[in-house]
């Protein structure tokens, strides 16, 4: 998809949705409060649903309403709920070992969206689309998921490793309504579905973890070596 | 006809998964399952001559039956089928008649989602097919509710889940970069990007396949993505580690094969091969390392899967007819005796009522007959004669020498045989060290744990002494067909 002759509103729109996305997994990074993780994730799941109406509407894809609404119900509404449910039985409201601080995260994080924008740049570079929305989009999707990789080695608790998949599900997400919206429907949908039968199957295993094992923290879980 | 025989293929464990829901009787559950390997096994056998006449397509393009993806079934078949022989038998010994009918469910859903994944035309529903055998088997590995068992359950659908997650992305490119030559819209399947690579910018082509490799590399287990491997083969219940390590590993393996085909006619740059290749070279090297210091017997075997995942990962790296050849031919011969080495560290396990190498002395005192098949496998294993690791090893050695990387070759014959050394001495000790203590004398095994270690071992010496000359004609067209011809 090029927006070559995209509108300029409907480029500052997207480039604000995509950076405020952006900005919701700074958010996630600097805090140690878990309904925190969960309010931004939910956020951005909003956010990247209104960004799927948008480019709908802009690009004319009708089928992209509804995979917003799917977003909404399934990444805004249910997911978050599910989780909360988790959060609650499991009586641990935040990351109880921090082996790297909130702060020095987040140096590391912006560290890494440089690098995204340098590998995006150069992309758009040789494709030729340098300067436009999509180089945005590539920057915003490979730091989403470069932070969610931060986020999985850093945070212990079984919540902050489900939420920074999650997260990582989120970048590609993103990344995929601008850079390519016209994407069959088919694997959206089952991309949706999937991801709550990773929640429903993590459900279980916390469960699992918190009966036998007692605890949520995977640092705990280190019997295994060699 | 041939859709039929797919339905089939793929229906006969589903109904079995839901006949065990439903009938909730230990020994049905069982039976069901076993009638379900063996309708498997007999469709598989009957596909590869059936894809010989170049992919087909069923159900509006979206099933597609190829050469490759044919070989892979039956790999996956013949483990599904010796794997529930073997189960009856080992599931027996873990006393938990009542939570049998859930494994044996999860169990053929698990097969289900591994025979069908080869057969994906579209190339996302493929990825969605590997992540679902991520999610069924995560419970197969975390049956036994150890503690032990739930952290590797854990760590195997974390860090394969975000592994995974990059092969997305690559996947996402490889569209995005088709639909700046195709327009915004097209059906993704193997065959319309393979007709699109050669259009696409090179940098971005080897950027998606970078990604992807990684991402269906942390499935298969190739270092330094494969630290979720020794724990979840070691963790699950015998006939478990048998199925992730004989089949899963292959059903990931095929993606990267693909891909390359994808790659290849595309553009001339070695860089996918290369690092293909490097990748396999370090597994071949880390396997090395803690094989030789290994104490688990189960994480030996472990280890033992990411070094033959290497050994696969160099020879579809090398390509060529010959490396093609080599790395399908070795895929079968592990499928089989990797199943054999993990029924039998089941049977020594129970035995001996431990997992640790140093508490297993004298083997062959408890069991003799059970005893020499499993170290007839682990001297098949480690690629000696007779056996047709022997052979495929050969091959791969000798595409590995008519390419470009070369250096490989060495490496790989240096690490091939510190892993021989190190493999075969933990056998050494467990089977003819005379200082141990004496066991005492275990319960006789059930025919069931001992025949499926025969059916494994026949046809291991069979390849070993004879390649039929029909399997060099069936891969020359696998050759062939991921190239894009038919």
């Amino acid at each position: 998809m090029s927006y070559a002759h995209l509108d300029p509103i409907a480029a500052s729109l997207f480039s604000l949705l995509a950076i405020a996305s952006l900005l919701l997994s700074f958010i996630m990074l600097g805090s140690r409060w878990l309904r925190d993780y969960l309010l931004a994730f939910t956020l951005q799941s909003w956010l990247i649903a209104l960004l799927s109406a948008a480019v709908g509407y802009t690009a004319g894809y009708p089928e992209l309403y509804l995979i917003a609404l799917l977003t909404v119900l399934f990444r805004g509404l249910l997911l978050p709920y599910l989780i909360l449910r988790i959060i609650r039985r499991l009586k641990v409201d935040r990351e109880l070992h921090l082996s790297l601080s909130p702060s020095a995260s987040l140096v590391i994080g912006a560290l890494l969206v440089v690098f995204a924008f340098v590998v995006a740049t150069h992309m758009g570079n040789r494709l030729g689309l340098a300067g436009s929305v999509t180089v945005l989009a590539l920057t915003v999707m490979l730091s989403m998921k470069l932070i969610g990789f931060l986020m999985l080695a850093v945070r212990h608790e079984a919540i902050s490793q489900i939420l920074g998949l999650l997260e990582l599900e989120n970048g590609i997400f993103l990344g995929s309504q601008i850079l390519v919206p016209g994407m069959p429907l088919l694997i959206e949908l089952v991309i949706l579905f999937d991801l709550l039968i990773v929640v429903a199957s993590f459900g279980v295993l916390v469960r699992y973890l918190l009966t036998h094992v007692g605890s949520t923290d995977s640092r705990e879980l280190r019997r295994l070596t060699g | 006809m041939t859709g039929a025989l797919l339905l089939l293929l793929v229906l006969s464990p589903t109904v079995a998964a839901a006949g065990c829901l439903i009938l909730r009787r230990p020994r049905w559950c069982e039976g069901l399952n076993l009638a379900a390997a063996a309708v498997s096994l007999l469709v598989a056998l009957a596909l590869p001559p059936l894809a010989l006449g170049g992919p087909r397509l069923y159900w509006q393009t979206y099933v597609r039956l190829d050469a490759a993806g044919a070989w892979t079934i039956l790999c996956t078949a013949v483990v599904y089928f010796l794997a529930s022989l073997y189960a009856v038998g080992y599931m027996r010994l873990l006393d938990e008649d009542r939570r049998l009918p859930r494994f044996y469910a999860l169990f053929a859903a698990f097969a289900c989602t591994m025979l069908a994944a080869p057969l994906m035309n579209n190339i996302g529903v493929y990825w969605i097919a590997v992540e679902l055998t991520t999610l069924v088997s995560t419970f197969l590995v975390g049956f036994e509710l150890g503690r032990e068992s739930i952290e590797a359950a854990w760590k195997y659908i974390i860090v394969v889940s975000a592994g995974i997650s990059l092969a997305l992305l690559g996947t996402l490119l490889f569209y995005w970069g088709g639909s700046l030559v195709a327009g915004p819209t097209y059906d993704m399947t193997w065959e319309v990007l393979q007709g699109l690579a050669p259009r696409i910018d090179p940098v971005l082509l080897d950027t998606a396949f970078l990604l992807v490799l990684i991402g269906y590399g942390t499935k298969v287990g190739l270092a330094p993505m494969h630290t979720w491997l020794p724990d979840a083969h070691s963790e699950g219940p015998a006939p478990v580690s048998a199925m992730l390590s004989g089949a899963l590993l292959n059903t990931a393996m095929l993606g990267i094969l693909r891909f390359l085909g994808v790659l290849d006619p595309a553009h001339g740059d070695l860089l996918p091969r290369t690092v293909l290749v490097a990748l396999g070279a370090f597994s071949l090297l880390v396997a090395a390392l803690f094989i030789v210091r290994q104490q688990g017997i189960k994480r030996l075997m472990a280890y033992s899967s990411v070094e033959h995942m290497g050994v696969l990962a160099l020879a579809f790296g090398f390509g060529g007819p010959l490396g093609i050849a080599g790395g399908l031919y070795h895929m079968l011969n592990h499928s089989l005796n990797k199943s054999l080495m993990f029924f039998g560290a089941g049977n020594v396990m129970r035995g001996y009522g431990s997992k640790e190498i140093p508490a297993i002395r004298h083997v062959l005192s408890i069991y003799p007959r059970s005893g020499l098949l499993w170290l007839a496998g682990a001297v098949a294993i480690t690629g000696a004669p007779p056996f047709g690791l022997f052979l495929s090893e050969i091959t791969i050695l000798r595409a590995g020498l008519a390419g470009p990387n070369a250096w490989a070759v060495a490496i790989m014959l240096v690490l091939l045989i510190v892993i021989f050394i190190g493999f075969l001495n933990h056998f050494r000790l467990m089977y003819f060290d005379d200082r141990g203590p004496l066991p005492a004398a275990a319960k006789p095994l059930s025919a069931w744990c001992v025949a499926p270690m025969i059916l494994a071992i026949i046809p291991l010496l069979v390849l070993g002494l004879w390649w039929p000359q029909a399997f060099w004609h069936f891969f020359a067209i696998v050759a062939q067909q991921l190239r894009g011809g038919t």
